[in-house]
């Protein structure tokens, strides 16, 4: 049984102190009143879908920066969420009313347009919504499991299971693109349309929707940083760094990486599944192996031991490619290119580096300095501090 | 693989041998450990010493032999089982936690909570203070609780070291090279320390400096080749002519 004192030291324990509560506030600020405000829906939409692309980040700071666990294929997991999704939408789009002109009205329209003339059954759950959104979370746990167990009991090097996530998420773009009649085929599901009745394509819909979606995104860094401040936060940092000792101090470390894993699966699908709800399709190219390699440069740009990082990097980057790429399409790349060598030369911790390094000293310096020209303020700042 | 005889010693090490590409590190090695005995194992370089600990730990896996902890096979089983069944083992280069707090480097050795779960829901009940206080008092570092452990000098890493696996309660702690790089002072305090903490258990030590095994050892074996060369008290060792013409060079 949790205590009511339990629950409020695991809430202490995720928002970290005053500079956690400061990078928060500051974070929620932004994403809830100020884009809101002065973004046109059309805007606040785009920065939803990047938004989308954050919970992988997030994700990817969790197994890469803090297990150690590099993955080059989380858009397998974003694709699980998206798909999820996208399946369901799409059923509920095909009702026999509307697909009427169809061989075989009532299913989705890329099946019949290739001779399916069932529902297959593993479609059947998505035609329920409780259903979908379980699947949503169970899918990535699943899959993720059953991908890292083997390797991690079988101790594999972490570039080799690198290219082993790379590799998936290749099987999976091939398998979605080879079985158009099944998944859609490389022009993905489109034509998504209505969440339980609810039409997803108005702008009274889209504004909501940005806001679940950065409200389950600063929930999702909650609960890591929460993870992180246990000792399994400790454990993690420790075998990234000393694998020998901590399975010398008694741990069994692949059930310490496979669970990392998995937690960041789940994010990443989660975002996956609120990318189509705000853009209204899921297809192959979204999630196949360049948005997956797009997705760890995120991170890495963010700083990859940075969850509010992960944030401000995918953010960043994606402004960056949508302004570049719409001017410049040719030079984007060398841009992009050009950019995580920067990075990785430069910058190994990322902008959060560039804040803890130069930003935090200089704040620090100049509070210390106002603190010595007005220590009378100070006094009963404290004074007010100690009756509270 | 043999599977070895039931007897009454802590450790039962029988047959074992190990090779590597048809080079035995390792060759039919048998010795025996009692309970809270304090053994030493010395030997020229290369004579496979490591080998064996990396063998009772489970790092490395074994061609043929057994090895019985508790007349429990250990042969087979993963670190962290052979760890929790009760054998720690200590590193020749001090090995800790740099980033983590010395406090913190205790209590991520402490026996409770190793599982997922149980390291989410770790509380650090007044229990588990006390005990990791009274661990950092043995080892000499009360007052470097909160102390990085990076910070360190290089005689307290190898203590915090010895300190994570008394705080894991073995009873068998293997120990490699644990006054390697130490001032004379520091070998001083760290035979007190393993003198007090072998109460209540078995302690098996590889070690070089022949002054500091002497302060310490109830027995010496001398391996050699991956063989047995001898096995005794001190005295005996140094009064034997081979140890004498194959180590101790005289």
């Amino acid at each position: 049984m949790k205590t009511k004192s339990s629950e409020n030291n695991a809430i202490t324990k995720a928002i970290g102190g005053k500079e956690g509560l400061v990078a928060l506030v500051v974070l929620a600020v932004l994403l809830l009143v100020v884009l809101p405000l002065f973004l046109s829906v059309f805007r606040l939409n785009l920065t939803g879908k990047y938004l989308s692309y954050a919970f992988v980040a997030v994700g990817l700071v969790m197994c890469w920066g803090y297990g150690g666990i590099l993955s080059l294929g989380q858009g397998l997991f974003f694709g699980l969420g998206g798909y999820s999704m996208a399946m369901f939408l799409k059923l509920e789009a095909s009702d026999p009313e509307s697909t009427k002109i169809q061989t075989t009205p009532g299913i989705p329209d890329f099946m019949d347009w290739n001779q399916v003339t069932e529902l297959p059954t593993f479609w059947i759950p998505f035609k329920s919504l409780p259903a979908t959104l379980a699947l949503v979370v169970v899918l990535p746990i699943v899959f993720s499991y059953l991908l890292s167990v083997f390797y991690f009991r079988g101790r594999v090097g972490p570039v080799v299971f690198a290219i082993l996530t790379q590799s998936m998420v290749a099987c999976l773009w091939y398998v979605i693109v080879g079985n158009q009649g099944y998944f859609g085929g490389i022009n993905g599901m489109t034509d998504l349309k209505t969440l339980a009745g609810w039409d997803i394509r108005t702008e009274e819909a889209q504004r909501t929707l940005y806001f679940v979606c950065v409200g389950l995104l600063l929930v999702s860094i909650l609960v890591c940083r929460w993870i992180l401040a246990t000792r399994l936060g400790r454990v993690l940092v420790a075998q990234r760094d000393k694998e020998e000792r901590v399975r010398f101090s008694g741990y069994n470390i692949s059930s310490f990486r496979i669970f990392i894993f998995c937690v960041a699966a789940v994010i990443s699908s989660i975002g996956g599944a609120l990318f189509t709800l705000q853009v209204g399709f899921m297809s192959p190219n979204l999630i196949g192996v360049v948005p997956s390699i797009d997705m760890v440069i995120f991170a890495a740009v963010g700083g990859r031991l940075s969850l509010y990082g992960a944030v401000y990097g995918t953010l960043l980057v994606t402004l960056a490619k949508s302004l570049f790429s719409e001017s410049y399409p040719n030079l984007w790349m060398f841009f992009y290119g050009s950019l995580f060598i920067v990075i990785v030369i430069l910058l190994p911790k990322g902008l959060a580096g560039l804040y803890q390094d130069y930003l935090r000293p200089w704040g620090a310096k100049l509070i210390d300095f106002r603190k010595r020209r007005v220590p009378v303020q100070k006094e009963t700042v404290t004074s007010q501090e100690g009756k509270a | 693989m043999s599977s070895g005889s039931s007897t009454d010693y802590l450790l039962a090490v029988e047959d074992l041998t190990v090779s590597f590409d048809g080079f035995k590190a390792v060759d039919s090695l048998t010795f025996y450990v009692d309970a809270d005995e304090l053994r030493v194992i010395i030997g020229p370089n290369g004579a496979g010493k490591t080998t064996v600990l990396d063998l009772i730990s489970g790092k490395t896996a074994a061609s043929e032999g057994s090895i019985k902890f508790n007349n429990q096979e250990l042969l087979g089983k993963r670190e962290h089982a052979i760890v929790r069944a009760g054998v720690g083992r200590k590193f020749q280069t001090p090995s800790i936690y740099e980033d983590l707090t010395v406090l913190e480097n205790l209590e991520i050795s402490f026996p409770w909570g190793r599982t997922v779960w149980g390291s989410l829901t770790f509380n650090r009940t007044p229990e588990i203070s006390d005990k990791i206080h009274k661990v950092a008092e043995e080892i000499y570092l009360s007052d470097k609780l909160d102390e990085k452990a990076e910070l360190l000098s290089h005689g307290q890493k190898q203590w915090l070291e010895i300190g994570m696996l008394l705080v894991q309660e073995p009873e068998l702690m293997l120990l490699d090279e644990p006054v390697a790089g130490m001032s004379v002072k520091e070998r001083e305090a760290t035979a007190k320390l393993l003198k007090k903490v072998a109460k209540g258990r078995s302690i098996i030590i590889i070690e070089h400096d022949m002054e500091f095994v002497e302060s310490i050892a109830n027995r010496v074996t001398v391996l050699h080749m991956g063989k047995i060369l001898a096995e005794g008290n001190m005295a005996e060792i140094k009064a034997n002519e081979t140890v004498k013409h194959v180590y101790l060079g005289d």
